[in-house]
Order: C-alpha cells, then structure tokens, then sequence
C-alpha cells in the first residue's frame, strides 16, 4: 500500500495540474492588478503563487512533505466518495422530480461499519506520523550547537559547541526593508527577509538549535528545513536540522511577538565544509577587531558617530530617524529624559525598558553600543546637551 | 421582533386568573425587564448580530492593510489590534451569544416548556453583556489601544499590553459569568422542563446538542477565568504565574488556555450539528438518520475534546510521547465527527428534497465545514503541523469550521425558523442570492489562504513578502464581497422579516418539518404551553 501510495504522491507532485493552477492563477492575478509587479521566486524562501510546502532541504522536511501529500491524497479520496454521494442524491433524490422519500431512519450495521473503517483508516495516517515525529524530536548527537535567543525584535545567535563554538552576533532586518515597509513601497524578492547578519552552518552536518527568549515568546521557523520552535523566555527546547543542499534559506518569526512580529526574518546560510570553515575563520577575526575595549574613553565625535549606526540598527524601526517616534512611541527629540541633566536616567530607561517593556529593555547590548547610542541621542536633531556617556557610566548604571 | 409584540397586544388573556403576572410591559421595559424567553432570545440575536458587523468591520480593515505589502493604512501596532479584537469580539460576542440566542428561542419551544427554567437570570445574564462589550469595544479608546496580544492572550505579551488588557479581562470574566448562567439556565430546562412524554431520546437533537454544550461551558469557562486571573495578578499584584522574570511558565499559560480553548472550539460548534440535524430532515421529508448514534457521537466529540488541548503547542517543544499521544487523541475526533457527517447524508438519501434557503445553508455546511474537518485532520499530524502551525493554513483551518461551520449553521437556522419567529416568511429569491454570494465569496477569502499557509506566511502579520501578494488579494477582495452579502442580508431579508413586510407565514411552513414549534402558530405568541401540552408517542405533535 505504502508503495502505490509513494508513486500516487510522486505523481500528485510532478504533476502538470500544478503549473497549470499556476499559470491560470498568474493571469487572474495579472488581470486583477492590471500590471505585473516586479517580483519572482525567491529561493529557498518564497515563490510567487506557491501552492504547496516548499521545496525540502532536509530529510524531516521530505517527510513532513510526503506526509502531507499523504494526507491530502487521503482526504480528498474520501471526500470525493462520501460528496459524490451527496450530490448524487442532491440530483436524484428530489421532491421535483417526484421522487418519493424512503422511510428507513436506522441500521446499527452501517453505524458500525462507518464507524470502524475511518478508526482503521485514522491507524494508517497515524503509523507514518509515529515514525516522523521520533525522527524530528531526536536532537543527540549534534555536530554543531547553536542558540537562538528571540528579542523584540530580532534574534541573537550563540555558537555554543562544535565549528566555530564562540561566535556570536545579532541578526536583524536590513534597515531599509523596514523603511519601505512604512513608506508602503515594497520592493525586492528578498522583500522583509534581508538581515544585516545570516545564520551560517556547514552542509551535511547535524545541526541543533537551542531556542530561547529575552521577553516574550518567539519561534524560529525555517520551512525549507522543516523546523519550527517556540523560543521561550525563562526556558530552552531544542530542535535540529541537517541541511542537504548549500545555498540560502528564509524564515521569519512565526508566535505574535508584539508590534515588530512581521519584522524579524531568519536567514540561514548553508555552506559547504571549506567555505564554513573560511567564514568561521574571518568571523572570528572581525570580532577580535571589533571587540571594543571597554576601558576606551571616547571623544564626542567618536561617540555619536559609533551612536548613529547603532540607533539605525536597533531604535530606528520605533523612534523614527527624526527622533520623533509616533503614536504610542515617545519622541526622543526634546524629551525630557533625553536632555536631563543626570545622564544615568536616560541610561537605565535603555538598559531596562520603561512602560511594561513597550520600550523594550536592551541590556544585550554592550557598554560601548549603549554609550554610544545614548550620547547620540542626546546631540541630534533638536538635542543639544553637549553631554558624552562613556562605557563605564554604563557600567556602572548595569548594577543599580 | 415586531410581529411578536403585535400579536401579543391583540391576544386576549382573559382565560387565565393569574392574566396580571404574565401581561409584557410595553415599551423599553419590556426589553429591559424582559424575562420572556422570545424577547431574551431576540435580544441575544441583535445583540449578536451588532457585534458580527463589528467584528466584520475590524476583519476588512486587516483585509485591507493586506491587500498589499508594505504598510498603507495602520502601523502594526494597531493591525495586532485589529486582529486581537476581531476575534475576542467574533468568539465572545458573535458566535456564543447567538447560539444562546437560539437556544432561548427554541428550546422551551422545541420540548414544549413554558418558558426557560430561571427567567430573571435570563435576564441577567442577557444583560451583563451590553457593559462588557462595551468595555471590550470601548478598550480601542484607552490609553495605548485595544489588547493587542492576539485573541488566545498569551504570556508574557499580555504583560507589555496597556490598561486595555485589564478591560478586557474584565470583559471576559463578566461574558463567562452571562455564559454560565445561561448554560445553568439550558440545562435546567432541558432536564426538569420537558412536556410529559418528552423523554430525553426523543427530544429534538438541537436540545441534545446544546445540552452537552452548556455542560462544556460549565466546565471550562472558569478554567478560562482562572487563566485570565491569573494573567491580572501577574500584571497588577507581584505574582508571577506566567512571568519568566518571576520564575514563572508562559507555557503554563497555553496549557491552561487551551484546556479551556480547546472544549471552547466545540461550544461553537455543536449547537450548530443541533440546527443542521433538525433542517436536513425537514427538507428531506425522512427521519433523521441514526438519531442515537448522533447522540453519542456529540457526547464523544464534547468528552475527547477534553484530551486533545496541546495540540495547538506542538511548536512549543512537548516531549515525543506528550506530542503523540496528543497527535493520536485529536485524530480520533476524525471518527465521530465523520459519523455525524455520514448520518446527515444518509439522512438526504432516497429522500425528497426541495432546497429552500435554510437547506441550501445546511448542504452548504455540511460540504464546506468537511472541508475545514479535513484540514483539521491534516494538522492533528504533528509533524505536518510543525510546517503549519502559526501559518494562515491554520487561519483557513479555523474559518472554515467557524464560518462556514457555524455561521453558516445559523444562518439555516434562521431562514428555518424566523417564519415562526416573526409570522412573515423571508424572501427566497432573496436568501438565495444570500446564500450564493455568501458561498462564493467565503471560499474566495479562506480557499487561498491554504496556499499561503503551505508557502510559509506567518499569521499576525501586518506586511509580508512580496511572493505572497496575489492571494492576499484575493483573499482581500473575497472578504470585502463577504461583508457586503451580510449587509445585504440585514437590510433585505433580516430587516424586511422583523418589520413584519413579506407573506403571512403558515404554521408550519416546511412541509417536512416535525417538532413542537409548529405545533404552536406563528408567529409564536408571548405565551406558549403555559400548562404542559399532550404529547403523541413520539413526541413530535400535541394532542388536542
């Protein structure tokens, strides 16, 4: 049975039905918005007019995919059988065509029987599943241990054990897809799946993500390997992939995270053995120069510069570029905080988040980015103060 | 409605002593004061029906920051808004009160009682709904917005939420409060109100379904209430349940949420197998298939639905034996739900059908809510689940079975028996035109939005990738051709029916239709079996 159902399946998907839908649906659309867009598949993320799970890169996601089709060729099977005789009788059994109504109202032997086969039918959906989900729940052995930590709203990877084991950065999205977004011009196959900062791991090799939260729930979703975790703050899950093929890979934030949600993708790339290696080597490096020390004592020009990239990463998306948020979000041009005398203040709002985390906390940045950020602010737009944090003010503030 | 209260001024109580007691106060009393279960019944519909158009609106305006990516008309802050609101107003406010809406209207009527056991607390618990959808609806005015959280709450995100998510929790403890009161007041009824010679196997399966449904109520809305108490201490009194910074378990919350949530899914739908079970028959002209089986199954799909919560948290990382054994429990739901399906086509066969607007409703349902049966099915396998969960697969999921489920459920229910209601029959070009649009432009909203679920597109999201925009227009123009087909259905065929305009409805006027509603006239007067009615042996007519 499994064998004719794996040719149905092979079948179902090389089907030519398929691209027809397509087409017919690409014109519908064409019609429908009088022009084309300029957009076409993005791959290893998604395609235009896709109907299906996307193409798997993992052995978890094959399965999942068989699954389905499995299922889907199952149901419509059924479906097709129990409405057929529905309309048929629709047809047939009419009052208009005088056809008289039967009187039977009862039989315990179909009860049973209809019953029964679905019970047997449901066992067989139910056997494959078994097998998939003791494969994808498997998360030993890993070759290569990574932490994904969820933030409002971006995600922070550690690379805890195996090639590469203590690198770490941020990924967030590319601060101009957010500006198109608002602006409400979107462009780009890669539209709101950019990051500043991929994801790399080798090929072929097992891979185990380490899932957690800074402040509310997240989940890390990649389709093209089958992967979908929650990352919950105050706990760790675990989940695994090995990709198969080198090349790209798209996700976003799947679990309502508060505003941002939409705004936090996941890029991971697939590398082959050599080129890991190349990045890891490099990556390492770049974050041995780019340490900061935090002893540094900066100038104020130094400051704000460093500042500004800085507020464009991370306090842009809210605050605006003007400084003047919008909104639920506060100005931080002509804010009280922001030109008080007393340079701590402003310092602990951004280490601890205010108004119940709408302004989130970020104490995962460093020292120096918080320095740098907070004397940015408060020498821009209408802001003179002419007052520099340096990193150990920052320091200091973390223990209060 | 109108025809009702026209009836009432023109029929004379003189043969009864205790006349005074029953006389209805006229103007805003009698609706304020009401503890008529046809006036109460009439109130829970309008009421219901004000908060569909409401959260029908807040559906179009998502629907119309989607029609294209990039943010045209509200920053994402308010669009989680939208989609909060749309479905804490469509659940609490739309769907559980009509269906208690119905349930007062029908069941005294349907096992030939005089009125509901408990008509003050009927009253009551009507009325402890005008405040809380107040303040629900109202939460848009406050400071920082409407409770922007999504309509499951979940910790910590309710934490950020402003003074908003304390209005709608208190929204939501007084709307459990009406709903318990109401479910005492069901059960009641159905056990110690029935006619002499109405015993429990021959009630119709309306009073069957909705008596299993208020048992589901009493058992999981202060499960829902705890959960919602305890996200308010969280915010308010330094507990910290749910809160990771306390040591507390958000995902504490989603068990609790969902053990409540889960019986929560078929408290919206088994009232309506109820509606379906009493309008195919009709219109078959043949007893209803299986009444017996149909009975258990209903009592098999409320008693699983206890042990099937986690599989909305497959994606929260359950160890392998909680997601199979969740994964094998929600899959045995397949078995009687599928029974209740095949009992209702068998209940069509060889027989002699005429498809009038509630007929039109019932098949409509049976085949459009099999298709949402099906996805469900589809997503009870965990792993494929894990592809789709959080997706807009699980939004076409879910809109199917509630939509076309029990929207569509009460929408035959209200073509079937409004003529009883409001003693004019609707207008049957009308309804069809009604049913057909409905029809099509449902499908043309929720049908795409499985591509776009397979395809990866996250629910809850305010902009998308480009990749994903021809469906969402679809879907966009769909909902907006939706909308439209339910103003057209208050204005040309709810409005007309209540203003009394429109043929004089006969007694009974489906010619299959059996039950003790059509043994009285219609429209129903004020009153009716104020002394128990003598029944036939099966207890479907009343003797002179």
């Amino acid at each position: 049975m499994t064998k004719t159902m794996n040719a149905l399946i092979r079948r179902a998907r090389s089907l030519s039905l398929e691209r027809l839908a397509q087409g017919w649906l690409a014109a519908c659309a064409l019609l429908a918005t009088g022009a084309a867009r300029a957009v076409g598949d993005l791959p290893g993320g998604p395609a235009v007019l896709q109907l299906d799970l996307p193409p798997p890169v993992t052995k978890i996601a094959e399965e999942q995919k068989w699954l389905h089709y499995f299922m889907l060729i199952v149901c419509v099977v059924i479906f097709i059988c129990v409405f057929g005789v529905m309309f048929y009788s629709i047809i047939k059994h009419r009052k208009s065509k005088g056809f008289k109504a039967a009187n039977f109202h009862e039989s315990t032997t179909v009860e049973i029987i209809w019953t029964i086969v679905p019970f047997v039918i449901v066992i067989f959906m139910a056997l494959p599943a078994t097998k998939v989900v003791v494969a994808m729940k498997d998360t030993t052995n890993a070759d290569l241990t990574i932490k994904a930590t969820g933030y409002q709203w971006k995600w922070g990877y550690s690379y805890l054990k195996g090639e590469g084991e203590g690198i770490n950065f941020i990924s967030t999205l590319d601060t101009a897809q957010r500006n198109m977004s608002d602006a409400g011009k979107p462009s780009g196959d890669d539209y709101l799946l950019k990051v500043d900062n991929a994801l790399v791991v080798p090929v072929n090799k097992k891979v185990r993500i380490i899932t957690t939260a800074e402040d509310v729930i997240h989940a890390w979703m990649v389709p093209a390997f089958g992967v979908k975790q929650d990352a919950i703050p105050g706990f760790v899950r675990d989940t695994w992939f090995k990709a198969e093929k080198v090349g790209d890979y798209y996700g976003q934030c799947a679990e309502l995270c508060g505003k941002e949600h939409a705004y936090m993708p996941i890029h991971v790339k697939v590398l082959a053995a050599a080129d890991y290696a190349a990045w890891v080597d490099t990556k390492k490096k770049e974050m041995a120069a780019a340490a900061d020390d935090p002893n540094k004592v900066w100038t104020l020009a130094d400051s704000i510069a460093r500042g500004a990239t800085v507020y464009a990463a991370n306090c842009q998306a809210c605050h605006q570029a003007n400084g003047k948020g919008g909104g639920p979000i506060k100005a931080l041009d002509a804010d009280p905080v922001v030109l008080d005398e007393d340079k701590v203040k402003q310092v602990l709002v951004v280490l601890h988040g205010q108004n119940n985390g709408a302004m989130p906390s970020w104490k995962q940045l460093s020292d120096t980015e918080i320095a740098a950020v907070v004397t940015y602010t408060k020498n821009s737009w209408s802001n003179k103060t002419g007052q520099l944090v340096q990193p150990s003010d920052v320091l200091a503030a973390r223990s209060k | 409605m109108s025809a009702v209260i026209d009836h009432h001024a023109g029929h004379a109580h003189d043969d009864h002593a205790h006349d005074d007691h029953h006389g209805a106060p006229h103007g805003w009393r009698r609706w304020v004061y009401a503890t008529n279960h046809k006036d109460i019944g009439t109130l829970y519909l309008l009421f219901s029906f004000t908060m569909f158009i409401i959260g029908g609106i807040l559906a179009l305006l998502i629907r119309l920051e989607l029609f294209h990516p990039g943010l045209q008309f509200f920053n994402p802050q308010l669009f989680n808004q939208f989609t909060t609101m749309h479905g804490l107003i469509m659940v609490f406010g739309a769907i559980m009160p009509a269906f208690v809406g119905f349930a007062n209207w029908m069941i005294p009527l349907q096992v030939g009682a005089a009125d509901m056991a408990f008509a003050r607390m009927n009253n009551l618990s009507f009325w402890l709904l005008i405040p809380a959808a107040l303040m629900l609806v109202g939460s848009f005015f406050m400071p920082g917005g409407a409770p922007a959280a999504g309509w499951t709450l979940y910790a910590p995100l309710t934490l950020q939420m402003g003074p908003s998510m304390d209005a709608g929790i208190f929204a939501m403890h007084i709307m459990g409060a009406s709903s318990i009161m109401g479910s005492i007041n069901i059960i009641v009824t159905v056990l110690n109100m029935r006619a002499p010679g109405m015993t429990l196997m021959k009630m119709p399966l309306f009073c069957w379904t909705w008596l299993i449904t208020a048992y589901l109520l009493i058992a999981v809305m202060p499960v829902l209430a705890g959960a919602i108490t305890m996200t308010l201490t969280d915010r308010h009194f330094g507990t910290s349940f749910f809160n990771p910074a306390g040591g507390g378990d958000p995902v504490m919350y989603q068990h609790i949420f969902w053990f409540f949530g889960h019986p929560e899914v078929y408290i919206m739908i088994l009232p309506a197998f109820g509606i379906v079970s009493a309008v195919v028959p009709a219109f078959a002209r043949k007893r209803l298939f299986g009444y017996t089986s149909m009975v258990y199954a209903t009592s098999s799909i409320a008693i699983l639905s206890f042990i099937v919560w986690a599989h909305h948290m497959f994606t929260t990382g359950m160890p392998v034996t909680g997601q199979l054994f969740f994964m094998y429990a929600t899959m045995l739901i397949a078995i009687p739900t599928g029974v209740k399906v095949f009992n209702w086509i068998a209940t069509m066969w060889r027989g002699s059908m005429t498809f009038e607007t509630p007929m039109l409703f019932a098949v409509g349902f049976i085949f459009v809510f099999t298709m949402g049966g099906f996805t469900g099915l589809i997503l009870s396998v965990a792993p494929v689940d894990i592809q789709l969960q959080d997706t807009y697969y699980v939004v076409a999921h879910f809109h199917y079975v509630l939509v076309a489920g029990s929207l569509y459920a009460m929408f035959a229910g209200f073509y079937y028996w409004s003529p009883k209601w409001t003693g004019v029959m609707y207008n049957e070009t009308r309804g069809k035109i009604h049913f057909w649009a409905s029809l099509v432009f449902f499908n043309l909203t929720f049908f795409p939005m499985h591509f776009l679920g397979l395809a990866g597109m996250p629910r809850r999201y305010a902009d998308y990738p480009m990749q994903f925009t021809d469906f969402n227009m679809v879907a966009s123009i769909g909902a907006l051709g939706f909308g439209l087909s339910q103003v057209y259905f208050f204005f040309f065929i709810v409005l007309p029916c209540m203003r009394g305009i429109g043929a004089k409805a006969p007694q009974k006027p489906w010619e299959g239709a059996e039950g003790l509603e059509w043994e009285v006239p219609s429209p129903a007067p004020f009153h009716t079996f104020e002394t128990p009615p003598k029944l036939d042996a099966t207890a479907t007519k009343v003797l002179a």
